[in-house]
């Protein structure tokens, strides 16, 4: 336990020292809850319904998608996880803290998002705030799944860029950040439900803002659920301590496994 | 006037005679450090000196070979380390020594052969020898927001002990212990890495280059630190091209080349053999020496500088105890004796036809 609570807090503290997880833990979500506040509620008012939600889902994306991985993929490269190896640090530790601790930071991002988008910007509050915290809960699983699956699967940071941009670019323009799901074509939509960022859009919409149209939102918490065990399974399979092992080869393709989920999904919601 | 008597037990002093050496001159601990330090002889009347009963094997490795595709890095090694020992491993980059002792850490899986650390395979029981082995890796790294003072709380936790700072000013790192990973200079980053591998106390410890990127007060520093590990019983392994270091503090080498072991022993073992030439400088208080059609055998070429009788020697055991015999007979006093054997870089040059083989 001691080591535990070492090993947390070091992780938490790295992650306000490294200049670029401080960007995608708290500057860039920050920066874009502040910019989108200013403009898009003058713009569309509509979106003042969505944007405590909308910025939510954006922070999560944004440390976990874009934040996450990088640190992994650069720890292994550089060797750390070799001696963590040596010394007894668990392959689970290794996984599983650097994502608790993002979820921390994200927590404080919300909280502020939460405090300050009706203030500030006359934004919705949450009218439900046991189902904010369920759908936060379970949209932060199942980002941080994806996210140290990126990292686990990255054969360096340029394939985490691309694999995190795969999820993110999408999300931000389909996810129903911006544009309502109900906006969207319906193949759009349809195809949309592969992404975390509309199931957690949708279970929000559902539980925690009362916000009409959503579709089964506790279905979207399910998949959300699933697809995150999904991604940290699969993780922790994947696995490796050392770019160089050669101890297993590795089996990438396998990581497409963690989208079943938002496949299923996709039928069951569409 | 001093008379010391030695047990000859070097090369080519079959079976072990028995010399009291007639010392003449002040230099007389040079010369009795020379006939015990250099070839090997035993002061007669204190065998025991310096020397640890050793006879566990801590680490053993039996026909170990790792390839990587098609290349072999090690071919079916065989060697073992007994406790207390320092055992160096030699040879160029790319001879297989960092492969070897990565797998005896656990990173790397044998193709064929065993590997035993404590009687645990590292392969398939890791977890076993966490905290029985202390490692320095030659490339391994710690994050780079990670302060020294952080590296030693976090280690020492999952080893389930209080942080060892002392070691760290014990490594010069006292005043760094704020600072972080990323910004320690090299020669620190490693001082760091021994603090780390020795924090735990483990019995075996296994450095990897440990000195490479060292100023030279740190390489003594460390030096002196690896023979307290020892006299406490501790085995370490050491990998290293620094042929000066290891035949200062290896027990034990072992020179690898191309995966495959081609000479070992103790570095006065691997120095006494080979075609190198010994040079012998002898100087007396009478003319002995100087006569004529005086030979010794293994001498193939002799001379005279200064006062010195200058012979060079395929065998300087049986040269050097022909000479005292010599000495002894002709009643003359023996004033200098030195012995200057080829070091174990020139002996690994040989071994390795200087580098090309």
């Amino acid at each position: 336990m001691r080591a535990f609570a070492h090993h947390f807090s070091f992780e938490f503290r790295s992650g306000l020292r490294d200049k670029n997880q401080m960007l995608m833990n708290y500057l860039m979500p920050l920066g874009v809850y502040a910019l989108l506040g200013l403009l898009m509620t003058q713009i569309n008012p509509v979106f003042m319904e969505t944007i405590v939600p909308a910025m939510t889902v954006f922070a999560l994306l944004s440390s976990m998608l874009l934040g996450l991985p990088g640190p992994h993929v650069a720890a292994r490269e550089a060797g750390v996880f070799r001696s963590y190896k040596i010394n007894g640090v668990p392959a689970i530790s290794i996984l599983a803290i650097p994502a608790l601790t993002t979820a921390l930071h994200l927590v404080l991002v919300t909280a502020i998002i939460l405090l300050t988008g009706p203030l500030l910007f006359g934004g919705r509050a949450p009218s439900v705030w046991l189902g904010f915290g369920l759908v936060f809960l379970a949209a932060t699983f199942a980002c941080a799944g994806l996210g140290v699956l990126i990292g686990v699967i990255s054969a360096n940071s340029n394939a985490t860029v691309l694999w995190a941009q795969l999820i993110f670019l999408p999300s931000m323009i389909v996810g129903g950040l911006m544009i309502p799901a109900s906006m969207l074509p319906e193949a759009v939509a349809r195809i949309a439900w592969l992404l975390p960022a509309s199931q957690a859009m949708n279970a929000f919409q559902g539980l925690a803002m009362g916000i009409p149209g959503a579709v089964r939102p506790m279905l979207s918490v399910g998949i959300l659920v699933v697809g995150g065990l999904t991604a940290f399974l699969l993780a922790a399979h994947l696995f490796n301590w050392d770019s160089r092992s050669d101890a297993r080869p590795p089996r990438r393709l396998l990581a497409l496994l963690a989208l079943l989920p938002y496949v299923i999904g996709m039928f069951l919601l569409a | 006037m001093q008379i010391l008597h030695f047990e000859a037990v070097g090369q080519g002093v079959e079976p072990p005679q028995t010399f009291a050496v007639r010392l003449a001159s002040v230099d007389r601990r040079v010369i009795a450090g020379t006939l015990s330090g250099t070839l090997g002889w035993r002061p007669k009347n204190n065998l025991g000196a310096g020397g640890n009963l050793v006879t566990e094997s801590v680490i053993e490795v039996k026909d170990f070979r790792k390839t990587y595709g098609d290349f072999v890095a090690v071919n079916g090694i065989s060697f073992a380390v007994e406790k207390g020992e320092i055992f160096g491993l030699l040879g160029p980059n790319g001879a297989g020594k960092t492969t070897t002792l990565e797998s005896l850490e656990g990173l790397r899986v044998p193709d064929r052969g065993e590997m035993r650390i404590l009687g645990i395979d590292p392969t398939h029981q890791i977890r076993k020898l966490h905290h029985l082995i202390g490692v320095q890796l030659q490339t391994s790294g710690l994050p780079a927001s990670m302060t020294v003072q952080e590296a030693m709380a976090f280690f020492c936790s999952y080893h389930g002990l209080a942080p060892q700072y002392e070691l760290l000013d014990r490594l010069g790192l006292g005043e760094r212990q704020r600072t972080q990973y990323g910004e320690l200079s090299t020669g620190q980053q490693r001082r760091l890495a021994l603090a780390l591998a020795m924090a735990h106390k483990p019995p075996v410890v296994i450095l990897d280059e440990p000195t490479a990127g060292l100023d030279v007060a740190s390489r003594v520093e460390l030096h002196a630190i690896m023979r307290e590990l020892q006299k406490s019983g501790v085995t370490l392994i050491l990998a290293t091209h620094d042929m000066a270091e290891a035949e200062k503090l290896a027990d034990r080498v072992a020179i690898l080349l191309r995966g495959r072991i081609v000479a070992a022993g103790s570095p006065r073992d691997l120095t006494a053999t080979g075609a190198g030439m010994t040079k012998i400088s002898v100087r007396t208080e009478g003319s002995s020496l100087q006569a004529g059609g005086v030979s010794f055998p293994a001498v193939t070429q002799q001379t005279t500088k200064d006062e010195y009788a200058v012979y060079y020697s395929t065998d300087p055991g049986a040269s050097v105890s022909a000479v005292l015999h010599h000495i002894e007979d002709q009643h003359d006093h023996l004033i200098d004796l030195r012995v200057e054997r080829p070091s174990l870089e020139e002996r690994f040059l040989e071994i390795t036809d200087g580098g090309s083989r």
